[in-house]
């Protein structure tokens, strides 16, 4: 924004020819994602730093042993993952300029977030109806607080994806759509990053003892 | 109908004060209401103020929104004094007594010194940098709407619902649902959550514009001390905002999911709540405080005539500071026993915040030594500074001790201590940007002689307010202490220092004044450079037009507008073409994002989730009209560039 218009068009020889950066505001953005990015690792560094506190303290209620179901965060991690691939492959489709191809893997990876998403829900029903809710002891609030957050993040990336998707159809592929898929993208491989801690830190940790 | 009048008296707070606030607060309303009206300045409202994305107006808003906060919880304070004055003073009712110094702490840090520098970064930094706004102006106005929405939700706790109670830090297991029934818990942390997003934001968006919008030679030793200052704060925004976010929302959750985070039962450890806020906690203290010592190396440079003693040691100790401030936030809690090792470490780093610190003071020294000053009024602010936050630092290191902190924690020495650095650093840097920014803001000057009048009594009224709570807080009067019996001898102490916040409180008074006599007589800033200063925001009129350069200056040195000024020129070289100027558009999301985020606040502090979900489902559904709006920034033609700058006397 309010960019002098004779550096409005900046090349930069780091990002060479791509879209998203191909206009100051474009870089900007991306920048300023990145430090938003930064904000939300502290915050979920915090939670995780709280997982860690209280994890054992299940006050009499069931233990992370007892509730954890190895198939299911198994399939849950499978799917997370395969979507930030897909995802990356929307992003290299995107570079080469085939908005069809993007829009076709951006559409897989809203799929694989949403069976992502329903599956966690599937787990957090099933604990509920076992009687572990987050009002149970201070290990069940940690944990559904920390993975629930992130189920929350998740679920707003999906809306955000899809209106993307809308604006990229409507649109087609310009410095702003392509800025705009590049820092959705950004933040689906950030969440994924996260869920490989809490599959490290929540669920291994919960079943190996 | 005795259901509907029940619930209005649980709805409505009763009692004397807070009858006399519904009045007052009903009386300005319905006086703003009407000038607005009356003199059909709705529109003016709307289009210039409520919708701007402009950094400059933003500033602005900041600042006017910092001094009324600044005025409610100096009532605030106003009030604690007077209760304390005499021993077993029965002025304020227990409970109200706790809630007027919760609401005056939590007022004072997040809504008044936070906005402050709000103003000041918005107001200078994008001048400073030789750019044309911030990075990001939309997120900008955001920010600013976030703020003073979450501002109203605190505020209105006072008449509605009653206020939170638990102290500022509002530490479980007292701020539980169990010990603090009612909505007055939830208003402080819906109003800090609501504005915290708001500030995590203006972090993010300052840093990129000082990393990627200074103008082209402007390397970052060559940035003038404000912005590094600047700089220095949005990191530590946007690595310690977090932490608060976290600790408020679990507790949140605490009390309307019954979660066991920090409860006594379940399992949870209150513990947790209090490392959590202290590692927001610490490094906000710096948040404030660094910028209030940008604007003392700006102030001191112009006024003394001299470049900045110690530019590198400078920055260096600005960065030693900021990242240092991570380490230190045990120190708020030494006696919850963490053991000789821990304190220990802890202890050495907030001592080790002395020495970087001390730099800063000496270069300040050493600026003025052999420099021929002016006593202006911000230069006055500085002068002041000096030693009051010499005492206030040496009486931290005292308390930075940790054997020595089982004594001192949370008596009257600790409230002392922190009053003197917050107010003797934050607030008098912030008094003393605004004198000298002001010019540069509305285009006339402050004029002197209530504002001396201001000064003198307010930096008189701190110390006759302030040195007697040493030695209480050494002869054991603590902390929130709602009365204390006769015979202690400590009311002759207290009596003095309730005569100092008074005087302060006048002091203010006169600072007000000062503002309103300089409207109606204004001294015009013509030349937009009054102090004969240094960086550049000087070498623009005053107010600055709203695209604040013409042409993008190219940057050769430090003081670049000194330099130019050496060099013999008047105003910056206006010989290359001009050219169509890019600019954000003004819109309304940003204000209806705020409205929409109280409403949300407001459901939650009252359980009301239906009206809590409408709210946060209009916040969406604001952002993705947001995302689908592509009309968002325009051209300002040449020619219309070309007749502002000539209305400048400039072309």
């Amino acid at each position: 924004m309010a960019v002098d218009v004779n550096h409005s068009v900046v090349k930069s020889a780091d990002h060479g020819t791509m879209l998203e950066y191909s206009t100051e505001d474009g870089a900007l953005k991306i920048l300023g994602f990145w430090f938003f990015l930064a904000q939300d690792m502290i915050l979920f560094a915090c939670l995780f730093a709280t997982y860690l506190i209280l994890h054992n303290r299940t006050a009499g209620g069931p233990s992370a042993m007892q509730l954890f179901d190895v198939p299911g965060f198994a399939a849950e991690t499978f799917i997370l993952l395969t979507s930030s691939f897909t995802y990356g492959i929307a992003t290299f489709q995107m570079r080469n300029n085939r908005l069809k191809s993007m829009l076709i893997w951006m559409g897989i990876t809203v799929l694989l977030g949403l069976s992502f998403v329903s599956l966690e829900l599937k787990e957090f029903i099933t604990y509920v109806l076992q009687g572990a809710t987050i009002s149970r002891s201070a290990f069940l609030s940690a944990f559904f607080t920390l993975v629930g957050t992130h189920g929350l993040h998740v679920t707003l990336g999906i809306f955000w994806m899809i209106s993307v998707m809308i604006q990229l159809v409507k649109r087609g592929l310009t410095p702003v759509t392509a800025r705009k898929a590049f820092i959705v993208g950004l933040y689906w491989h950030f969440l994924d990053v996260i869920w490989v801690f809490i599959f490290t830190v929540v669920y291994l940790t919960g079943v190996m003892k | 109908m005795g259901g509907v009048k029940q619930f209005l008296s649980h709805f409505f707070v009763t009692g004397p004060f807070e009858i006399g606030g519904d009045v007052s607060i009903g009386l300005v309303s319905l006086a703003i209401l009407f000038v607005l009206t009356r003199y059909k300045l709705w529109g003016w409202l709307w289009r210039n103020w409520l919708t701007s994305v402009d950094h400059k107006k933003i500033g602005i808003m900041y600042m006017l929104a910092a001094l009324l906060m600044l005025f409610r919880g100096g009532v605030d304070a106003l009030m604690i004094r007077t209760q304390l004055a005499l021993p077993n003073s029965q002025f304020l009712g227990a409970e109200h007594y706790d809630q007027i110094f919760t609401t005056h702490g939590t007022i004072m840090i997040l809504f008044m010194a936070m906005p402050f520098i709000f103003a000041m970064m918005n107001i200078v930094v994008p001048l400073q940098l030789g750019a044309r706004d911030v990075a990001f102006p939309y997120l900008n106005a955001i920010s600013f709407w976030l703020f003073f929405f979450g501002a109203m939700l605190l505020n209105i706790s006072f008449v509605i619902g009653g206020s939170p109670d638990a102290g500022w830090v509002n530490y479980p297991p007292l701020a539980e649902l169990q010990f603090s029934p009612g909505p007055g818990d939830n208003f402080y942390l819906l109003s800090i959550l609501i504005s915290g997003i708001g500030s995590v934001a203006t972090g993010i968006n300052f840093l990129v514009t000082i990393l990627k919008m200074r103008a082209p030679g402007m390397s970052l030793m060559k940035m003038p001390m404000f912005s590094w200052a600047v700089f220095a704060t949005c990191i530590d925004i946007i690595f310690a905002f977090p932490a608060l976010t976290i600790a408020l929302g679990l507790e949140f959750a605490d009390r309307i999911l019954g979660a066991h985070f920090f409860t006594l039962t379940g399992g949870g450890n209150p513990m947790m709540y209090v490392n959590l806020f202290w590692m927001w906690g610490h490094p906000e203290v710096y948040i404030v405080i660094l910028p209030a010592f940008g604007i003392y190396s700006e102030v001191v440079a112009t006024f003394a005539r001299k470049r900045l003693f110690g530019y590198t040691a400078m920055v260096t100790s600005l960065m030693l500071i900021a990242i240092a401030s991570y380490f230190v936030w045990l120190h708020h809690f030494f006696t919850m026993g963490a053991g000789a090792d821990v304190n220990t470490f802890f202890a050495i780093a907030s001592m080790f915040i002395a020495i970087p610190t001390g730099v800063k003071i000496f270069n300040w020294l050493f600026t003025m030594f052999r420099g021929r000053i002016r006593m202006t009024i911000p230069m006055m602010w500085v002068l002041a500074f000096i030693p009051n936050f010499v005492i206030g630092g040496s009486t931290g290191v005292m308390l930075a001790a940790a054997p020595a902190d089982y004594q001192y924690h949370n008596s009257y020495f600790l409230v002392a201590h922190f009053h003197q650095v917050l107010i003797g650093g934050v607030v008098y840097g912030m008094l003393a940007g605004m004198y000298y920014w002001w010019p540069k803001m509305f285009g006339f000057i402050l004029e002197e002689r209530f504002a001396k009048w201001g000064f003198w009594l307010f930096n008189i009224g701190f110390y006759v307010c302030f040195m007697p709570q040493y030695p209480l807080g050494l002869m054991g009067m603590t902390r929130r202490m709602y009365t204390y019996p006769a015979g202690l001898g400590w009311t002759s102490l207290n009596m003095i220092s309730t005569v100092g916040a008074f005087v302060m409180g006048i002091g203010f008074i006169f600072i007000v004044l000062n503002i309103l006599s300089s409207i109606r007589h204004p001294v015009k800033d013509t030349t937009g450079d009054p102090w004969d200063a240094r960086t550049l925001e000087w070498s623009l009129p005053s107010p600055a037009p709203h695209y604040n350069f013409a042409r993008i200056p190219v940057i050769d040195s430090r003081d670049q507008w000194w330099e130019m000024k050496q060099k013999g020129m008047t105003k910056p070289d206006d010989s290359t073409p001009l050219a169509p100027i890019h600019m954000p558009k003004n819109s309304g999301k940003p204000f209806i994002m705020g409205v929409l985020f109280f409403i949300a606040g407001f459901g939650f502090v009252f359980n009301w989730y239906v009206l809590a979900g409408l709210g946060l489902l209009g916040v969406i559904i604001t952002l993705f009209a947001r995302s689908f709006d592509y009309d968002t920034d325009y051209y300002i033609p040449v020619d219309e560039v070309k007749h502002s700058e000539a209305a400048f006397g400039r072309s």
